[in-house]
């Protein structure tokens, strides 16, 4: 029954989120609203939803105690539920005593380096991609908040910068495709909006969860421009940028898309 | 342990038809395809997928490498009694996992 009840609060959500798109001057859509009626259906649906295989994997992983100082992520954070709610709403962010900007990826190697004393996990691993996922999905449902920290001011610009920048051999920039020509098609798929709003996604030509720089990644890589090395602070400026452009949208992780 | 997203009605009338949805983690390597060394990465697939109510078995499926990695399953069945719902995946490098569901049938 509870599971009816949250779906219910779900539709609700999804209903809000709707109308508030389709009501005023907001004219931003998530990608899920671009979406057929089956892959929609397919994300709603908690068994149906293969994110949610790496949410139940993150779930074991959060309990798991690792590194020498021997302690899981629930030891200091109990509840995920609870302790992680808006947390991935509100990333990237600069952590307490840094000064640049990290993503919820750095934040959870961060936190195993600094207080598990353990290893980082590998980028884009399943196991951070499950952690990710787990993380995420207790703020689904929240609207997209980014802190108001003015130090980040300068690196949203730099993403905002980044995004206008034509780059590639076919140069093109971010803003050509998902601004001046989203809602079109882009062979035979409607090109998006590009707000971030399910990730970690589970995209089917993946066959696999992804983050939203192993999705920075593939659009650089389809405009043939060279991507960033891994663990680039130009992802974070982007994902900063983004992150505030869809400022107050539905998060949806984990998402499905196509 | 494998990961797995069972969806079944934990009720249902007698003669009702009812859905059951099982989702897994699972690579579903083709063996087709060559790693990063250029060697073939071994098959590992799923081989079968069988479910039983109270040991009949009521539904069995067999997968091939073309099959999606994490494959989702739904079949549909009629509830006869109540009981024990159990769906089994057995596959390549001894894969074998099994989860249970009870439903009961009024």
């Amino acid at each position: 029954m509870t599971g009816l009840r949250f779906g219910i609060v779900l539709a609700a959500v999804f209903g809000a989120s709707l109308a508030l798109a389709q009501g005023g001057s907001d004219k931003r859509r998530s990608g899920y609203r671009d979406m057929g009626a089956a892959l929609q259906q397919m994300q709603d649906d908690d068994t149906a939803n293969p994110g949610m295989l790496f949410v139940q994997q993150g779930a074991k992983l959060w309990e798991q105690r690792v590194g020498t100082a021997d302690k899981s992520c629930a030891d200091c954070h109990a509840a995920a539920n609870v302790s992680m709610k808006g947390v991935a709403a509100r990333y990237p962010a600069i952590p307490s005593g840094a000064d640049k900007p990290i993503d919820l990826e750095g934040r959870i190697n961060l936190c195993r380096v600094d207080n598990q004393k353990a290893p980082p996990l590998p980028p884009e691993s399943q196991d951070m991609l499950a952690l990710l996922a787990f993380v995420s999905r207790q703020s689904r449902g929240l609207p997209i908040a980014p802190p108001d920290d003015p130090r980040l001011a300068a690196y949203r610009e730099q993403g905002a910068e980044i995004y206008a920048r034509r780059q590639g051999q076919l140069n093109l920039s971010c803003a050509i495709c998902h601004d001046d020509n989203a809602g079109k098609k882009l062979a035979g798929v409607t090109i998006p909006q590009a707000h971030p709003t399910g990730y970690p996604i589970y995209r089917l030509e993946w066959q696999g969860p992804g983050s939203l720089r192993r999705r920075l990644r593939n659009c650089l890589v389809g405009i043939r421009a060279e991507p960033y090395p891994a663990g680039a602070p130009e992802y974070v400026a982007l994902e900063l940028y983004l992150m505030d452009r869809a400022k107050g949208m539905i998060l949806e992780s984990p998402g499905v898309r196509p | 342990m494998a990961n797995i997203l069972v969806n079944a009605p934990k009720m249902a009338k007698r003669g009702d038809v009812i859905e059951i949805k099982a989702l897994i983690m699972h690579p579903m390597e083709t063996g087709f395809r060559p790693g990063p060394n250029g060697q073939i990465i071994p098959r590992n697939i799923i081989e079968h997928f069988t479910a039983t109510w109270n040991d009949a078995e009521i539904f069995a499926l067999e997968m091939s490498p073309a099959i999606s990695a994490n494959p989702f399953v739904s079949f549909f069945a009629v509830a006869t009694e109540s009981g024990t719902i159990r769906l089994r995946w057995t596959g390549d490098q001894g894969f074998a996992v099994e989860e249970q569901v009870a439903i009961a049938v009024e």
